[in-house]
């Protein structure tokens, strides 16, 4: 059980200078030159530091919170967080009035200055981004919450310097529930966990006692969906992060699976089946009204909507084979669009509507893919002996999904992780987890 | 002429040698027909002579000759023992996707739920679950012990 994670954040803007954006970085090819940016740790007063220090256990806070900022920084794959080592000014001096020609000696393009204040059991973070070459401050914020969600003011920072030079919304205060697995492949002991999407604050939301399989987060809140095989019967269930509340909501004469939420939340689309044929089905939140959305003989399942809620997509292997499908939300004109070599599987509409993200498994390999809408412009983005399960970053700039390793014919070699990678192909990273994980699925920003 | 029959002779020996080599590769990996396994290595029984399982090609979930074979002498023996329940428990191998391979499992265990009721089994007596990839028999990544996580076996509910 979570408890509520208590954030104010009263944001206040001391400054913001929108009319010279000399700094620019272009997210949407692979990015072979990162911005090189300087994260000077945040300055903290001794007498804030000392309160701090009891409550939170952290030596210096301020710089503490840097380094959330330039690992996020350095994950993104756009920037280049420069080596404190080098850094000249003091991190007070420089929070007030930067000397560039000391942060341009040192090849930084932007920087990042701050200060931490402790005052009435409350933290309060100032920080501003600085345009090093034209000598102009080009964003100051500030923000107060409670000391324990230090590290998410590290994510908020991170967003607000990745909005300001991209263009585009962050992705960093955000979480990532998965399935945490442990034991032989024979007897795999699977839990709910989630986790901060750098990898910390994991939490386990269940013990372990029965099978559960794909989480997805609500679109709009902090609720999740998933399968449980509570009482060997797989069935849909509803988590309430905050609460812990768990119900089962597809209870079927038969499995359901394949869970996910419509973009406004208020939906849940799932399979069901029942005498060999899985159905595309929804139920509504509210007044528990449930609808069939397909009616095909074939397999249905692994259901997406678009994220204006008009269209799905779907798998299905009507065809003969797994292929990938759209439909409008009504169960109409159902269109397959996936036509390339090979079995095609787990479609998911990107959250900016224009790209489906896909499995392929061709010739014994598998491939975390991408393709418009209507089929076209297929792209592979990542080949491996065993990968599946994308899921998008609220931004639709990365997808995170598991790989598998091979096992020897005793069982041994075997391993299952998250991985990133960015749409561009490039980028691809191992995100840590503290045990083997599984079917990832990202959650919207947490703040805005 | 003759130089052609000299060509013709050597051509069907070697034929030969290729079907014989041929068999003999087939004879290493003698508990596969195509790819669907014919071992007994994770075979368990529910009574004397009555295998608890049968095994799927990949993708598919249509019955082989010996799967019916074995689904016939278990339908007799659940006549006999009309106390007995079962679940079918149906499975797929890992090389799939994870909610693909629940649907398929789910379709393997109903195939096998058709053909029992056809021999006069009544379904109230059957239930049915997937479990997908998610409990193989077999650890290995190789054909064979994909071959065997294929499956649908049948347990006692009771």
């Amino acid at each position: 059980m979570i408890r509520r994670i208590k954030l104010i954040i009263i944001f206040f803007l001391i400054y913001t200078n929108h009319a010279l954006a000399l700094i620019e970085v272009d997210i949407t090819r692979g990015n072979l030159n990162p911005l090189p940016i300087a994260v000077s740790p945040l300055s903290i007063d001794k007498e804030s530091n000392d309160g701090l220090k009891k409550i939170l256990k952290v030596k210096n806070i301020g710089s503490e919170i840097s380094k959330v900022v330039e690992n996020n920084l350095l994950t993104s794959g756009l920037f280049n967080p420069l080596s404190k080592d080098a850094f000249l000014q003091k991190a007070d001096i420089a929070h007030l009035k930067p000397r560039f020609e000391d942060w341009a000696l040192i090849k930084a393009q932007a920087l990042i200055t701050g200060k931490v204040i402790f005052k009435n059991d409350k933290l309060r973070v100032e920080f501003r981004l600085w345009d090093v070459l034209a000598g102009k401050e080009m964003m100051a914020l500030a923000f107060t919450t409670v000391p324990t969600n230090w590290r998410r003011v590290g994510h908020i920072i991170t967003d607000k310097v990745y909005e300001r030079l991209t263009g585009e919304k962050g992705y960093f205060d955000t979480r990532i529930i998965y399935v945490a697995e442990e034991g032989p492949k024979t007897q795999r002991v699977k839990k709910l966990a989630i986790m901060d999407q750098d990898g910390f604050n994991t939490k386990y939301l269940t013990l372990g006692n029965e099978l559960v399989l794909t989480p997805r987060f609500n679109p709009t809140n902090q609720m999740v969906t998933y399968l449980s095989y509570f009482r060997n019967l797989p069935r849909v269930y509803l988590l309430d992060i905050e609460t812990g509340v768990q119900e089962v909501v597809g209870d079927f004469p038969g499995m359901t699976f394949a869970p996910r939420f419509s973009p406004d939340g208020k939906k849940i689309i799932m399979s069901f089946a029942m005498d060999g044929n899985s159905e595309i089905y929804t139920m509504d939140l509210e007044n528990r009204i449930v609808e069939k959305i397909t009616n095909h003989p074939s397999i249905d399942t692994s259901p997406s909507y678009s994220p204006d809620g008009k269209y799905i997509c779907f798998n299905s292997d009507r065809s003969g084979y797994q292929q990938i499908y759209i439909m409008r939300s009504d169960g109409s004109k159902v269109k397959r669009i996936s036509f390339g070599k090979g079995l095609y599987g787990t479609p998911v509409w990107s959250p900016r509507g224009d790209l489906i993200a896909f499995t392929k498994l061709h010739k014994g390999k598998f491939y975390i893919g991408v393709m418009r809408t209507d089929g076209s412009g297929e792209r592979l983005l990542t080949e491996n002996y065993y990968q599946e399960a994308p899921s998008w970053s609220p931004n639709g700039r990365v997808l995170i999904f598991y790989r598998e390793t091979k096992s020897d014919s005793e069982g041994k070699g075997f391993s299952a992780k998250l991985w990133s990678i960015d749409l561009t192909g490039y980028n691809e990273r191992l995100v840590d987890t503290e045990s083997d994980a599984s079917d990832p699925s990202w959650s919207s920003l947490l703040s805005n | 002429m003759k130089l052609s029959k000299i060509f013709k002779n050597a051509f069907l020996i070697m034929l030969t040698g290729l079907v014989l080599s041929a068999c003999a590769t087939k004879k290493v990996t003698n508990q596969m027909q195509g790819d669907v396994y014919t071992g007994k290595d994770t075979v368990e029984y529910l009574a004397s002579g009555v295998a608890d399982r049968v095994f799927f090609a990949t993708n598919e979930s249509v019955l082989t000759t010996a799967s019916r074979e074995t689904l016939r002498k278990q339908a007799a023996w659940l006549r006999k023992n009309s106390k007995i329940n079962v679940v079918l428990e149906g499975h797929a191998d890992e090389r799939g996707t994870r909610e693909y391979n629940l649907a398929l499992g789910e379709r393997r265990a109903n195939s096998v739920k058709d053909y029992l009721m056809t021999y006069g089994i009544s379904g109230n007596r059957i239930s049915v679950i997937s479990y997908g990839k998610e409990r193989p028999v077999d650890s290995g990544s190789n054909p064979l012990a994909w071959s065997k996580n294929r499956r649908s076996v049948t347990v006692k509910a009771n």
